[in-house]
């Protein structure tokens, strides 16, 4: 094959802007060049700019490896009344994810070599790549394992029951195991449900007050635990999908201290927001881990702060107006949250708490791509995959929700202002978002 | 989206003038000969949960006001149908409700209702949550027998988790000044309980509650949420049941009250409920004129 030179058509310049690379430790002023789909060579600022045929401006931005979002719901197959796979990854380049894996409680259930492939076919018109998370169990029932190794050839790249946390001890320690051998993680929705029935809301002073019953923390600490001691006992990796709770927190960073495989993710809004938020019934604050107290929403910048926490998800959940819309104990449990993510994190994590901005852009690429061991993404080092996310961390916006790409408009943060706002999402070298 | 102003959805957003306001106006009313002051008014009354006493007595009392009445229960309407709850409030305002007054299993629901649709609604007891016009006639019978409800030591017996008659007495009673004290098991008095008002306290021991009580309020127990409970129906009979013994730790002139209806040998021993400190049939009695304060109190704001 000849040699394609730099100034073919594959190639894009980002120039003039700031490089957050945590997996090469570069923060500086750096142009990067980008050919045929991967990172070609990052420069002093200037010296490429005669190679390349196509530049971008960054000047004031962030350059960063493409954000890679662990957790959402793009709906398909099954209720494409919410989000489609084309909808969902749309929201997720305009938010500056350049990757999202998907969870598999669609309906069907993902757990079949079928659906997981179907997910992934070109007729989908994903925007961004996707990566399936299969069910660890047939149907997410609790009963029987999946098959982990075929669907892991098909490209599912974890194992989850999400929102159906797996109780048995048996077969969680059965999953970890068939996990470990094939080098996945088994993604846990912590939740002891046998606790939480007929809850809507965080167990607390609002809940009494509203008369609406409560989950108390120890219903997700205490699984979070006990995950904790079985992927002690097998070896294998086990991922806390959206922490929320102190004490689990303190649960992870305990585990990762002991050279335990455990990994955290938390959202933007278990950071950002409270249970009192729900104000007089507000079923866009209604999720699933709930909002909690003040202090395990502090709990969460923490570990944030000190390295428990690994990514930033979205949980991004997409509900109908009529599924939403609704009494607030029958109101479906999720917020939309692809195309916000970035903004409140700088908005909240950098300008409010002042934490780092190569630790954001570490939670939101290098981090998750750890997680799942995403090879060639989430790093810009040369010979990665083209996919970067640029933004402006200094610019002030107001997210009007009506605008938004996901087919869902279930957002609690309708007319809020941010600081930080995503410029150019670029995929495989591709520019698939320019805001 | 703020919920409709004109409507009452529970005591926690009423200010002490306003239900002063309430309170006055409920004092002057008569069932048997009221001015006609909702004549040609058409009154809802939305009611997804059985009802014996808040029902009867919003209908007499928007009736005694002149207005006319019609009750939509979710077992005979399109609700049984799946209809949500925005399009059956749609639904009876464009058939012409001036007011609607519902009552609802799901906490919170009212609120919802109320942002949705232009006319005011009345909340008759919305899940565990709220049930003002409970408050504000168990305020009137208070005041008809003490001067005033500041500083006055009002104890709320039972299974007050699941009571929404307790949450909008604690509002209503915390903002006019009084104390309150709720009694009961751990299960059904949570320490959280506390932190509801201000000046609201949470206790288990029934005596030492009821130590120098002016009012003494006790709730329903619905026995089959004692079920899985650390307490059994005996021991709560036994530490919980307000007895002519217990009646006289608190204040000679104290007052029993009870929101009904009134599980005979359970929370109330006998001699208690129909003794003559007992004031549960005036407090039905206040429901009605109460109510009808209120929808006055509503339909007035709203033209």
């Amino acid at each position: 094959m000849k040699p394609k030179s730099k100034t073919d058509q594959n190639t894009l310049l980002i120039a003039g802007g700031r490089v957050i690379d945590p997996s090469s430790g570069i923060d500086r002023d750096m142009d990067v060049l980008l050919l045929d789909g991967r990172v070609a060579e990052l420069a002093a600022p200037g010296v490429l700019k005669a190679s390349a045929r196509e530049t971008l401006d960054a000047k004031g931005c962030i350059v960063a490896p493409g954000f890679i979002d662990l957790h959402v719901h793009l709906r398909e197959p099954g209720q494409s009344h919410k989000e489609t796979i084309a909808t969902g990854t749309a929201a997720g380049a305009a938010g500056g994810f350049t990757a999202v894996c998907a969870m598999p409680n669609t309906s069907p259930v993902n757990d079949s070599v079928e659906i997981t492939r179907w997910m992934q076919a070109p007729e989908r018109e994903a925007v961004v790549r996707l990566f399936p998370i299969a069910a660890a169990t047939v149907g997410s029932q609790g009963e029987k394992l999946t098959n982990f190794a075929a669907l892991r050839k098909a490209g599912a790249v974890a194992v989850s029951d999400d929102g159906k946390p797996i109780l048995d001890d048996d077969l969680m320690r059965d999953a970890l195991r068939t996990a470990a051998k094939l080098k996945i993680a088994v993604v846990q929705h912590a939740e002891d449900s046998r606790v939480t029935a007929g809850c809507s809301m965080n167990l607390g002073p609002t809940s009494f007050r509203l008369g609406l019953r409560g989950m108390p923390n120890s219903a997700e600490s205490d699984i979070v635990r006990r995950d904790i001691a079985l992927a002690k006992q097998t070896g294998a990796h086990i991922h806390v999908a959206h922490i929320s709770t102190a004490e689990a927190m303190e649960a992870v960073r305990q585990a990762k201290k002991a050279g335990i495989r455990a990994t955290a993710e938390v959202t933007p809004h278990h950071f950002t927001l409270i249970d009192e938020n729900i104000g007089e019934y507000d079923t866009h604050y209604k999720m699933n881990p709930p909002l909690r107290s003040l202090a395990d929403r502090q709990a969460m910048i923490t570990g944030i702060a000190d390295g428990t926490i690994d990514a930033i998800a979205t949980d991004h959940a997409p509900h109908a107006f009529h599924e939403k819309q609704v009494e607030f104990e029958r109101a479906a449990m999720g917020i939309i949250g692809l195309e916000t993510a970035l903004p409140i994190a700088t908005t909240v994590l950098y300008h409010h708490f002042k934490l780092p901005m190569w630790r954001i852009v570490e939670l939101l690429s290098s981090g998750p791509a750890r997680i799942f061991g995403l090879d060639g993404l989430g790093t810009l080092a040369p010979g990665a995959h083209a996919d970067v996310t640029i933004f402006d961390p200094e610019k002030k916006w107001t997210y009007d929700a009506s605008q938004s790409r996901s087919k869902s408009r279930n957002t609690p943060y309708d007319g809020w202002s941010f600081t930080g706002k995503i410029a150019a999402t670029i995929v495989a070298g591709k520019i698939v978002y320019k805001g | 989206m703020k919920p409709n102003a004109r409507s009452l959805l529970g005591t926690e957003q009423l200010s002490v003038p306003e239900i002063e306001a309430i309170l006055k106006l409920a004092r002057r009313m008569d069932p048997k000969s009221a001015p006609q002051l909702l004549r040609g008014k058409r009154v809802v009354l939305l009611f997804y949960e059985p009802s014996t006493r808040t029902r009867t007595s919003f209908e007499f009392a928007a009736k005694a006001l002149g207005a006319t009445t019609t009750l939509i229960t979710n077992t005979s309407s399109s609700i049984e149908k799946g209809e949500s709850l925005i399009d059956t409030g749609w639904t009876v305002t464009s058939l012409g409700a001036d007011v609607i007054v519902m009552r609802h299993p799901n906490s919170g629901a009212p609120y919802l209702l109320s942002r949705f649709i232009p006319v005011p609604v009345i909340n008759a007891g919305d899940g565990l949550h709220e049930h003002p016009s409970q408050a504000l006639l168990d305020a009137l019978t208070i005041t008809n027998h003490k001067k005033t409800l500041k500083g006055l030591r009002v104890v709320i017996v039972g299974d007050v988790f699941h009571s929404r008659v307790a949450r909008a007495n604690a509002h209503l009673l915390s903002k006019c000044g009084a104390e309150v004290i709720f009694c009961g098991p751990p299960d059904l008095v949570p320490d959280l309980s506390a932190t509801i008002a201000p000046a609201v306290i949470a206790c288990h021991d029934l005596d030492a509650a009821l130590q120098d009580a002016d009012v003494v309020m006790s709730l329903r127990i619905q026995k089959e949420r004692l079920a899985g409970r650390q307490i059994s129906l005996e021991g709560y009979i036994s530490r919980f049941q307000i007895t002519p013994q217990r009646m006289k730790l608190a204040k000679p002139d104290a007052i029993v009250m009870h929101p009904g209806p009134i599980v005979r040998g359970l929370e109330l021993a006998n001699e208690v409920a129909d003794g003559p400190q007992s004031c549960v049939h005036e407090q039905v009695a206040n429901g009605v004129k109460t109510r009808m304060a209120i929808l006055a109190t509503v339909l007035k704001a709203a033209q």
